[in-house]
């Protein structure tokens, strides 16, 4: 495919994992993300793959972890209420230093909630979800280009750091349609010496576990595992900084969140308004850095989000609260127009915190 | 000339097992059953939460440690991850028959070719000695303390009889190790558990009629009593399902 096809977000992230090496799919029906399972479901027995319909989310993410420890690339989909079900298995993979992706596109909560668009599982992603100290790194597309290209993304880092990677996406990234360039994809190989392959006879047993009963070893694992997320935060954060120069107000958002404010950006620019956009791709590993540099120069920070200003914290922490940070929000299935975004940079420039 | 030895199969360390508890018998039963089909080198055992959590450490193979009652869900990744691998996972009974449930009942539904040992003690022996799904009518335990009252938390789940009504599964069979007959038998059935997913025929379950002495509170060989007396009775024991012999049967 050397041209650019057009896709449904959902699909593109299935088609690029196919395309990352992934030969193992299991999920659980959930609207808004079912065509990644109806689109494993038709793929992966053409190419010797195997999707499988489990009988439950957990089920789903257990035999996630199954393949995870057999050593081969393996993902799962969900949306809120289903990754909730899954958060006991991203905790043991994390415990058991296993690679794995799995998707999230976001529909408004808490419960059962609905099944419009919504980024109200930004703490669950970020923070954990899941018992114990663990992190996942955690993707946000705010592109169908870039529902493919972080998905492989994803499998690399994961199998690079021994982690799980999640594609935090949306109902609104998922389920639109764009042109889509898949042709460039190229994938890295990590070799798995660790994983439950058969011993041949060959060599002592692997054992996948994390179950550590004496706390000195139990915390010896967690403060390596720790020590790779510092690398992780040194060598993988990914930003798009937008019209960012001369800016004097800083919109942050990611996902879809980003793409409407950047066309408020565009309007408030012609009023002669200095805004940018800081724009987090990685918000788990967080552009600390970036966000702290901007605070020099930007007076206030807006956050532009579909939930009830979760990121607000993190940008208030990565920037010491130097400058004000204000919310601009809509929540419960609910996007942010881009006139309510222009109104809250409109508000901000004339001094006002909105 | 040895006449009598550690299957390779098995890790030389001492088990945690309490004294008197079947855990070991069944580890060697299992393990015997790897030496003899000749399989150690590709075979992935998976270990549930409960007292066999720590049979990741006794089997010489590759190993992998599931959260509690995920071991089929975990042992159908690996199998599908290379089908020409041997799986098999080892679970007691709160883990396979009560928060394990529907992972084992769609296994078994799927058809899955692994092997599950499950080994039905009628109590939580880990956690020191709760109320099971398999605690029989009337049994003390640290949450039934006036006896398992039915009409309150209702009837003990009979997995092989619930499990051979379905279309999928190749085998299910219940054994006891309470005794050297029943020990043997309970050998034949593992053994026969493996071969059938060396020949690929599906799911094999081996339910374990297994004593508990620490947490029955009796001693060992009143625990084995006990057992005999109470668990056979309402968990009797036999083939439950042979897709083979049946279809053998119906041929003739």
């Amino acid at each position: 495919m050397s041209e650019k096809v057009l896709m449904k977000g959902n699909e593109a992230i299935a088609e690029a994992a196919i395309l990352a090496g992934c030969r193992h799919y299991f999920g659980y029906p959930i609207t808004p993300q079912t065509e990644i399972a109806a689109y494993m479901a038709k793929k992966m027995p053409k190419i010797g793959g195997c999707f499988l319909q489990a009988e439950s989310e957990i089920a789903a993410i257990n035999m996630v972890y199954g393949v995870a420890g057999a050593g081969k690339r393996v993902m799962t989909s969900s949306s809120s209420p289903g990754i909730s079900l899954k958060s006991e298995g991203l905790s043991y993979l994390a415990g058991s230093d296993l690679p794995a992706l799995v998707v999230n596109v976001q529909r408004g909560g808490p419960g059962l909630g609905g099944i419009q668009p919504s980024q109200s599982d930004y703490f669950q992603a970020t923070k954990g979800g899941g018992h114990g100290d663990y992190k996942m790194i955690v993707l946000a597309p705010s592109s169908v280009q870039e529902m493919a290209s972080l998905t492989v993304k994803g499998f690399d880092l994961a199998d690079k750091y021994r982690m799980t990677a999640m594609i935090l996406a949306d109902g609104t990234t998922g389920q639109m349609m764009e042109p889509v360039n898949l042709s460039e994809v190229e994938v890295q190989h990590y070799e798995k010496p660790w994983a439950v392959t058969g011993t041949k006879m060959e060599r002592p047993h692997n054992i996948v576990n994390s179950l550590f009963l004496e706390p000195e070893e139990l915390e010896k694992n967690n403060f390596a595992r720790f020590e790779r997320y510092k690398q992780i935060e040194e060598n993988e954060v990914m930003v798009e900084e937008y019209l960012m120069d001369d800016a004097e107000l800083c919109v942050v958002a990611f996902g879809i969140a980003a793409r409407v404010s950047k066309n408020a950006i565009n309007e408030a620019r012609k009023k002669g308004i200095k805004v940018g956009l800081i724009r987090p791709i990685t918000l788990w590993p967080f552009p600390k850095k970036t966000l702290l540099a901007a605070a020099e120069h930007v007076k206030q920070f807006i956050s532009v989000e579909l939930n009830m200003g979760q990121m607000v914290e993190d940008i208030e922490l990565a920037t010491r609260c130097k400058r004000p940070v204000t919310l601009c929000n809509r929540t419960g299935g609910m996007i942010p127009s881009p006139a309510q975004v222009l109104a809250a940079i409109e508000e901000a420039d004339k001094g006002g915190q909105a | 000339m040895v006449v009598f030895e550690k299957p390779k199969s098995l890790c030389d360390v001492p088990l945690h097992y309490c004294p008197g508890c079947t855990h070991g018998i069944i580890h060697r039963l299992v393990a015997e059953a790897i030496d003899e089909l000749g399989i150690e080198g590709k075979t992935i055992g998976v270990a549930p939460v409960g007292c066999a959590v720590m049979a990741y450490n006794y089997f010489n193979c590759d190993m992998v440690e599931a959260a509690h009652g995920r071991a089929p869900a975990v042992a159908t990744g690996i199998k599908r991850a290379d089908p020409e691998n041997i799986v098999f996972s080892y679970q007691g009974d709160g883990d396979l028959a009560s928060i394990g449930t529907a992972e084992t009942v769609h296994a078994a539904t799927r058809n899955e070719n692994i092997t599950v040992i499950f080994v039905n003690n009628a109590i939580y022996g880990m956690t020191g000695g709760q109320m099971a799904p398999t605690t029989l009518p009337g049994q003390v335990t640290q949450t039934s303390p006036y006896g398992r009252d039915v009409n309150h938390c209702g009837y003990p789940v009979k997995i092989s009889e619930m499990l051979s009504q379905l279309e999928g599964p190749e085998y299910i069979e219940r054994v006891a190790v309470n005794n050297v007959k029943n020990i043997r038998a309970a050998k034949k059935a593992i053994k026969k558990a493996f071969q059938n997913q060396v020949e690929g025929k599906g799911f094999s379950l081996i339910e374990v009629i297994s004593s508990c002495p620490t947490n029955w509170g009796l001693s060992p060989e009143k625990a084995l009593q006990w057992l005999e007396e109470n668990m056979i009775p309402y968990y009797p024991l036999g083939v439950y399902k042979d897709r083979t012999a049946q279809k053998e049967a119906e041929a003739k």
